[in-house]
């Protein structure tokens, strides 16, 4: 029987060497939310992104998405799905344009195949228009629009992390697994990304969010699970995670 | 004078096309192929091999483009993890394999002697003073249609992606993307071109031996798309003729230089195209390595 979040894992669990960096971890993200993920460091909530996003094979457990199994799946298929994940540290395609890097991850069209793009260019070109319109929206929204034709590569460090968080948008996720959107960003873009998670979660995306800075987690997120040493050690609101003893022992080092 | 000029630009579109090829999977997908005179090698024994046993061309050209595609499909399939470098590796090997296994398998073409007097297209159908002529138009042709399938599919929505697995393929696969698929794509298609090279290269000089498959000319090529900086099909076919020019435009030259024979010039064109290559890699070392490391 599937479980009834949107995600789910069961009993996930990734070695690396002796260390059990992510050990039989039960994660559920309901439809609709936004939840955050904290943990100390080295409690294994990168490592738990790249196992349901499909970088990383687990050794053991399962992965449910939107109630069917889908560990066994490549990652594309996965966000394909769905499914998709930012990265901590921003992978823009530098030499493209930041509107290019965008529409990279436009949905499957028939421009994506080798005889429409030979035969029908013309036509393949004119159905781009209402990904590009989507793609200036979400520019917009995220406060880049005025470097759309610039190249990738020439954003400063805080618009390279919007830039994460604008092409996990423009895949169109019913799931976005954010790994840390607001680190290291400054105040302003920070409140621009914030914003742009609430309009979306609005919209009915669900988002998963790794996130350091606690203020950030409160205000944001509806739920909020907490990971120490590879498994789940508390979930619930901000305000019943915080007054969690367990919580408390993990961030401050207390008896395991 | 003229029929030298006919023949230079006869070499120049068949470069042109297998730079094209490289470009492909190299200046736009980031694939780095030292191994394109081995599809050239697949697609010239295919197409004379074919025409000796009596097909026609409009069937034998294609199937040398297709077969050159098609033996590249192996590659991918073995290779989906391999880049930079590794890959680089393994596409040199592979040429170096497909020369030995003709050289030693003469049951295919004839082993280190090939094969001499091949069938030559559009022969009897143009009279044989324009043939020559009409030879070079067929080759130029066929770059025309390389270069057009080439630069729609570059323009194409396939084209950013393909760009975008060159710049970092993790991003392509975390949007839905098959990287498999593209780089497969890319690598069959530029090969494709190789092998329809090769299949007008050999049809023009009516001989063939593994000799003239050397990893020699995977570097002319290589030069050609290096000069050209890789991404633009233009630029590149601008390479190609500069390479051409060096490698074919300079035969004249003994006459004019005293003391060097055709040896000597054979051994000094080489040392123009080495020059060359590392003039490259000075002055333009982003067009051999324009990703940042990971």
């Amino acid at each position: 029987m599937s479980p009834s979040g949107l995600l789910s894992t069961r009993g996930l669990t990734r070695r690396f060497g002796g260390i059990r960096a992510v050990d039989g971890l039960d994660l559920d993200v309901e439809a609709g939310s936004i939840t955050g993920l904290i943990g100390p460091n080295g409690a294994g909530k990168s490592t738990a992104f790249h196992l349901v996003a499909g970088l990383l094979r687990p050794d053991a457990g399962e992965i449910w998405f939107d109630g069917r199994r889908i560990d066994g799946l490549p990652a594309h298929e996965r966000a394909r799905r769905g499914l998709v994940r930012s990265f901590q540290v921003p992978r823009e395609l530098a030499a493209l344009s930041v509107l290019d890097n965008l529409l990279v991850a436009a949905p499957a069209r028939r421009g994506e195949r080798l005889l429409p793009a030979i035969v029908s260019l013309g036509r393949v070109l004119a159905e781009e228009a209402p990904h590009r319109r989507r793609a200036e929206a979400i520019l917009e929204l995220t406060g880049l629009a005025s470097h759309a034709d610039a190249p990738a590569g020439r954003l400063s460090g805080g618009q390279k992390k919007l830039l994460e968080l604008a092409r996990t948008l423009m895949a169109g996720p019913r799931l976005a697994l954010l790994d840390e959107p607001g680190a290291g960003v400054n105040p302003a873009l920070m409140a621009r990304i914030v914003e742009t998670i609430r309009a979306r979660n609005q919209e009915g995306t669900t988002f998963l969010v790794i996130e350091h800075d606690m203020d950030l987690v409160m205000s944001l997120c509806h739920r909020v699970i907490v990971m120490a040493e590879g498994r789940v050690i508390a979930a619930g609101t901000p305000d019943e995670v915080q007054r969690d003893p367990l919580v408390l022992d993990a961030y401050l080092g207390g008896p395991a | 004078m003229l029929e030298y000029a006919i023949a230079i630009v006869t070499f120049t579109a068949i470069y042109a096309v297998v730079a094209l090829g490289l470009n492909l999977q190299w200046g736009e997908t980031g694939l780095v192929n030292l191994g394109q005179v081995g599809f050239m090698a697949i697609g010239a024994y295919t197409s004379a091999l074919l025409a000796l046993a009596g097909w026609p061309f409009w069937f034998a050209i294609p199937a040398a483009a297709a077969a050159a595609g098609a033996s590249s499909v192996l590659l991918v399939a073995v290779t989906p993890r391999l880049r930079e470098d590794y890959l680089a590796i393994v596409t040199l090997g592979f040429s170096e394999a497909i020369r030995l296994v003709l050289l030693n398998e003469a049951w295919i073409g004839g082993g280190a002697r090939g094969l001499v007097d091949l069938p030559q297209p559009l022969r009897g159908v143009v009279p044989d003073g324009a043939y020559t002529a009409a030879y070079a138009a067929l080759t130029v042709a066929a770059l025309a249609v390389t270069g057009w399938v080439f630069s729609r599919i570059t323009r194409a929505p396939i084209g950013r992606l393909l760009r975008a697995v060159r710049e970092d393929e993790v991003v392509p696969q975390a949007v839905g993307k098959s990287v498999l698929r593209l780089k497969a794509q890319a690598f069959v298609l530029g090969a494709a071109a190789a092998g329809l090279g090769g299949s007008l290269y050999v049809h023009y000089l009516r001989y063939i031996a593994p000799e003239m498959f050397t990893a020699q000319v995977s570097v002319f090529v290589l030069v050609a798309v290096l000069a050209a900086g890789g991404g633009s099909h233009a630029r590149t076919v601008l390479g190609a003729v500069v390479v051409a020019v060096i490698l074919e435009g300079t035969r004249f030259l003994k006459d004019y230089l005293p003391g060097i024979d055709g040896v000597q010039l054979a051994a000094l064109r080489l040392m123009v195209i080495g020059a060359a290559l590392v003039a490259l890699c000075l002055w333009r070392p982003e067009a051999m390595a324009r990703r940042e490391a990971p």
